[in-house]
């Protein structure tokens, strides 16, 4: 249970590495990486560069999850996010911006988190509303048109490179520090593992477990709604129909793979990311190979029905005799 | 408040809200609009007839879209490029879906996995298996087709009530004896109200859970060829997002989404009222379809924040915090 490197992350690094073999199999030149104009090219680049909105998704949605929630709204969050980057991309400078598409990300937050926490809602339910209303409000913000925009700066933070690693790139990697040294450093990542192992009994111990609950929706929102703008800034322009589309699921399956339980009460950021990757890599590599990409989903049922029946509580037993095996072998 | 049950104030804002309507557009009130309303939410009121019983045994079916887009596609190739006669196609594509159904139910209960997440995945599958057959839209043209559209019982000043329209009664019809008035529908409610009490009162949980989900699917199925025929053709990307309107369109129709509440009438109340949504948007011609979405994000929130207080006043006296026990 460290912090970064848990060992329970074995099983997804391995088929990590078996999907990235199964890549270069099919695309020999998978691995190449050239340099040009100053930023990093290749197929490699571009799992993480396109794996980037979902893996901000999963960095949020993980800790919902953690607390036995789940955040449907995520996509339209990005929808929303996105028409409002793309709206005032050309008038304003970049941090107005950021502020305003972040702002707004903050408040979908606070409209969850209270529904939850102070409602009592059920997760599902609660994000739900937001979930329908929100690319609705997001047509609103665009007037239903595609907006388009030219503003360098916000091209930049889609397209630009520092020291070579494309900007968004280095935006995930920076929220996962950020994430990870916040929940990781303090106790506020036990506090968040307790109240979805036992709600009652957490707030009997002094959790506030209302403010954690809180608090887990409003991160998830702000990170859907720095994707959102990611994914506004890499296409210059905002779709509020299909910006973030199913990406909420995608973000859920990226948990799931990643072993965090959706019955809470445990969960890891480094896995959830990774996680994030396995599922790009997975479509890349089918791009790669030539099937058409309906073939994604197909593969992604397959994977998801593997992964749960290995978390099955049922099927505990069998987890178990593999971690004793893992424990014998290190 | 306390007692006013939820389909009641589910009926009292169609009804208000179909007056609203009329008040401002004379025309609605008429058999023409009515009748056209319940053509176009013919499929929505028959998945959301399975839904209800899903929702009320306290589950939650997210594949019923991608098994109307399933069963577009497949009735229309089984049709068009195999030759199979339209009957023979339908009963095949219903037992298939009836067993898709059923598979989840299984998987949901025999690894105790939460069926949002199982059915999760069943969406998936559907979904690509509808891609593999076909990604462009296929046409049917069979005869049986032509037929079925041009017939529609004529109704006192000019509205029509077409084949699909009738269908989707009869189901609602069917739907509500089910759930009201057999065993079946009385273990469903059972199941909702608490599994494991359920389950020590004699109730057989393993099989009562994958009849539940063998019906949604069915009647997702029976969707998909409903929708087959309003649109004369199959396409792997009919109905994409129907799960979500189908779920709102049963919380606003007063059904409990923690379970062991609710009603088939009130579900075909909620679909009405989107329906009426629609309409009044594509009455007014300024206001943009989003609106639609809007509209039904707000109403949902009315009435779970509803039900959320009602639940909180019947348990006032046992338990004065429940807390954020979600």
């Amino acid at each position: 249970m460290t912090a970064l490197l848990p060992r329970r992350g074995l099983a997804q690094i391995l088929a990590l590495i078996v999907i990235l073999a199964v890549d270069r199999a099919v695309s020999p030149q998978f691995f190449d990486l050239r340099l040009q104009d100053g930023r990093l090219f290749g197929s490699l680049i571009d799992v993480l560069n396109r794996g980037t909105p979902v893996a901000l998704l999963s960095l949020g949605m993980v800790l919902v999850i953690a607390t036995r929630g789940i955040d449907l709204s995520v996509g339209a969050v990005m929808a929303i996010s996105g028409a409002i980057a793309a709206s005032l991309a050309d008038s304003h400078g970049l941090p107005i911006v950021l502020a305003a598409a972040l702002g707004a990300g903050l408040l979908c937050g606070l409209w969850n988190g209270f529904l939850v926490s102070v409602l009592g809602m059920q997760p599902i339910v609660a994000t739900l509303i937001l979930m329908v209303a929100g690319r609705g409000i997001a047509q609103l913000i665009t007037e239903g048109r595609i907006v388009t925009f030219s503003s360098p700066d916000l091209v930049w933070l889609g397209n630009g490179a520092v020291l070579g690693v494309p900007v968004p790139v280095a935006i995930a990697l920076g929220m996962l520090i950020l994430t990870g040294a916040v929940v990781r450093g303090s106790a506020l990542g036990l506090l968040i593992e307790a109240t979805g192992g036992n709600a009652r009994a957490s707030e009997l111990a002094g959790v506030g477990t209302r403010a954690m609950i809180m608090a887990v929706y409003v991160w998830c929102s702000i990170c859907a709604a720095l994707a959102g703008v990611i994914a506004a800034a890499d296409i210059m322009g905002a779709d509020a129909n299909n910006a973030g589309l199913w990406l909420e699921l995608d973000a859920i399956l990226a948990v799931v793979i990643g072993g965090t339980s959706l019955f809470g009460g445990r969960f890891s950021l480094v896995l959830a990311v990774l996680g994030a990757l396995i599922i790009q890599t997975m479509n890349t590599g089918i791009l790669l190979s030539g099937y058409p990409p309906e073939f994604n989903l197909l593969v992604k049922a397959v994977v998801v029905l593997a992964v749960l029946l290995l978390q099955s509580p049922k099927l505990s037993g069998f987890g178990s005799i593999v971690a004793r095996l893992r424990r014998t072998k290190a | 408040m306390r007692g006013l049950p939820p389909v009641l104030i589910t009926a009292i804002v169609l009804v208000a809200g179909f007056a609203l309507c009329a008040v401002q557009f004379p025309n609605i009130a008429s058999t023409r609009v009515v009748g056209n309303l319940l053509t176009d939410n013919a499929f929505l009121g028959i998945v959301a007839i399975g839904m209800t019983f899903v929702i009320i045994s306290g589950g939650i079916d997210l594949s019923v879209g991608s098994v109307i887009g399933f069963t577009t596609v497949f009735v229309a190739l089984a049709i068009e490029r195999w030759g199979v006669p339209p009957l023979v196609a339908f009963v095949a594509v219903l037992a298939l879906s009836a067993a898709f159904g059923a598979a989840m139910g299984a998987v949901i209960h025999v690894f105790d996995l939460p069926p949002f997440i199982v059915t999760l995945a069943g969406m998936f599958l559907a979904r690509g298996a509808s891609f593999l057959l076909s990604t462009e839209s296929v046409p049917i043209t069979a005869p049986i087709y032509s037929t079925v559209s041009d017939f529609a019982l004529r109704l006192p000043g000019g509205g029509r009530l077409t084949a699909i329209a009738i269908i989707m009664l009869v189901i609602v019809l069917g739907g509500a004896l089910l759930l009201h008035l057999t065993r079946f529908g009385a273990n469903v409610y059972a199941l909702g109200g608490s599994r494991s009490t359920a389950s020590l009162m004699g109730v057989a949980v393993g099989k009562m859970t994958v009849k539940i989900y063998m019906l949604s699917s069915l009647l997702a199925g029976i969707a998909g060829i409903v929708f087959s025929f309003y649109t004369s053709a199959g396409y792997s990307l009919s109905a994409v997002g129907v799960e979500l309107d189908t779920i709102a369109a049963v919380v606003i129709g007063g059904t409990l989404l923690t379970g062991g509440q609710g009603s088939v009438i009130g579900t075909f109340l909620g679909v009405l009222i989107q329906g009426l949504i629609q309409t009044y948007i594509n009455f007014d011609g300024t206001l943009s379809s989003w609106w639609t979405k809007i509209a039904t994000g707000v109403l949902l929130f009315a009435f779970i924040a509803l039900q959320q207080g009602l639940v909180a006043l019947a348990r006032r006296p046992v338990a004065r915090s429940a807390g954020a026990a979600s």
